[in-house]
């Protein structure tokens, strides 16, 4: 167990390494990556960006399912699952909306589109997994796993309708021209899988390190209970 | 006891509560009435601005009047332990979820009722599209905002800190609602487009979280 998680560490430090190397590598570089022609090296923000956003979403939907098999069959390993998906997924997704206007200040003028629905969503998913976040914090622990499962399904629910309203309210009112889509060079897809690669693996680390925390917090937690009912029944 | 003799049994004793102490629907009138009249100092509208922004503004005012109610709802049954005996019971939970839902829903109806002249005195409003609309819209904005507000007003008494819990759950999940609810009151405003979409996507948000709600909230009553 020990063991696995050095070598996740090993594993994760070089991919991280490699894929900094390789978003910021100048073409003329060994293995360099190109520079957009028209955005420029605000392009290689996007390295991260991309990234950090699928990974968040993959743990959302990690935290969705370990809700949904933690109120079928109440076993604590998915609740400490849920839990721990949850915060590492509200992590990337703040890379994702920090990194996003960065990006876009210089690119589309302005450091927010209203009606960018990718970044909009987002906002939204990053607020329902906050506050996702603070109901784990201030509900009394007997009852934590269950209010923090339903509450995760029902955000699962939200997102075709924040997708949807999002999307129906830009159809309605003018919004600035921007030029989504265009295809991306080979070299530059190399360079965003290797990315993903290094945050699944820097996700995955965070994770299990977090689960092992709190397993042995749950433990200790539970040791001091039965102490002082042994206490109080002497 | 059959589904609908609970039900009938909560919404009435709910009703006669709220009908000799009149604690939410004061607080909530006053509420709103505060948020009118801040909005109305803050803001200085022609007649063709106050069109575009009154959709918000009601809206926004009765989302926020609508929590103080629903922090009410269930806080008032842990006062005796009337949900502990409730849990108890051989009665199942859906149809107390449904008449709270309900009970609330005639308040914050209530609510509206009496505040829309407000609104329509302070920011000068006449709709320019179809008026009919905006029952609909008042209808199924309100059932969103009070259903997910008395399932959430059930976990938040659950939890330290509860009256500041709900408002932290409702808000971000009623955002696409608010879109909905706000984009179709301005449509009807100002006859610029159609509410027509806006209205079936809140009734299918409705119908999303009325079943969701339903389903899901026996393991709320009984999470030990």
């Amino acid at each position: 167990m020990k063991r696995g998680i050095t070598i996740l560490a090993v594993v994760t430090s070089i991919l991280l390494c490699v894929a900094l190397y390789l978003a910021l590598a100048q073409p003329d570089w060994p293995f360099g990556t190109p520079t957009e022609r028209t955005m420029g090296y605000v392009q290689r923000i996007f390295y991260y960006h991309v990234p950090s956003a699928w990974t968040a979403f993959l743990l959302f939907f990690v935290n969705l399912g370990a809700s949904i098999v933690y109120l079928v069959r109440r076993s604590e390993k998915a609740d400490i699952v849920a839990l721990v998906s949850a915060e590492v997924g509200v992590v990337f997704c703040t890379v994702v909306l920090v990194t996003g206007p960065i990006w876009a200040k210089p690119v589309w003028g302005i450091w927010w589109d209203a009606d960018d629905i990718r970044l909009q969503s987002t906002l939204v998913m990053w607020l329902v997994y906050v506050s996702y976040l603070i109901l784990r914090r201030l509900s009394t622990s007997s009852v934590t796993a269950v209010i923090a499962a339903v509450v995760s399904i029902l955000g699962a629910l939200l997102v075709p309708f924040v997708f949807f309203s999002i999307w129906f309210y830009r159809t309605q009112h003018p919004s600035p021209v921007i030029a989504h889509g265009g295809s991306l060079d080979p070299r530059m897809a190399v360079v965003l899988l290797v990315n993903w690669a290094a945050f699944l693996s820097l996700a995955g680390l965070v994770c299990w390190t977090r689960y092992r925390l709190e397993v042995a917090k749950r433990e200790v937690d539970e040791t001091q209970a039965l102490e002082s009912l042994m206490e109080t029944s002497r | 006891m059959s589904f609908f003799s609970i039900a009938r049994a909560t919404l009435e004793k709910d009703i006669r509560l709220e009908w000799r102490s009149k604690d939410a629907i004061n607080a909530m009138l006053y509420f709103a009435l505060l948020v009118v009249v801040i909005f109305s100092h803050s803001f200085d509208p022609t007649a063709e601005e106050s069109r575009r922004i009154a959709g918000g503004l009601v809206w926004v005012a009765f989302l926020f009047a609508a929590v103080v109610a629903l922090n009410q709802t269930w806080a008032r049954e842990l006062r005796n332990q009337v949900l502990d005996a409730y849990r108890v019971s051989p009665a199942p939970a859906t149809p107390l979820f449904l008449a709270k839902s309900l009970g609330n829903f005639l308040f914050v109806v209530a609510l509206e009722a009496l505040m829309t002249p407000l609104f329509i005195v302070f920011y000068n409003l006449r709709a320019v599209g179809p008026a009919w609309q905006l029952i609909p819209i008042a209808v199924f904005g309100t059932w969103a905002i009070v259903v997910n507000g008395t399932f959430f007003a059930a976990i938040s008494v659950r939890t330290r800190n509860r009256e500041i819990m709900l408002p932290l759950l409702l808000f971000p999940f009623s955002i696409p609602a608010m879109m909905g609810v706000v984009n179709a009151t301005s449509a009807v405003l100002t006859g610029e487009y159609s509410a027509r979409v806006w209205i079936a996507m809140l009734l299918a948000y409705d119908v999303v979280f009325t079943v969701a709600g339903l389903y899901l909230f026996e393991s709320i009553l009984d999470a030990e």
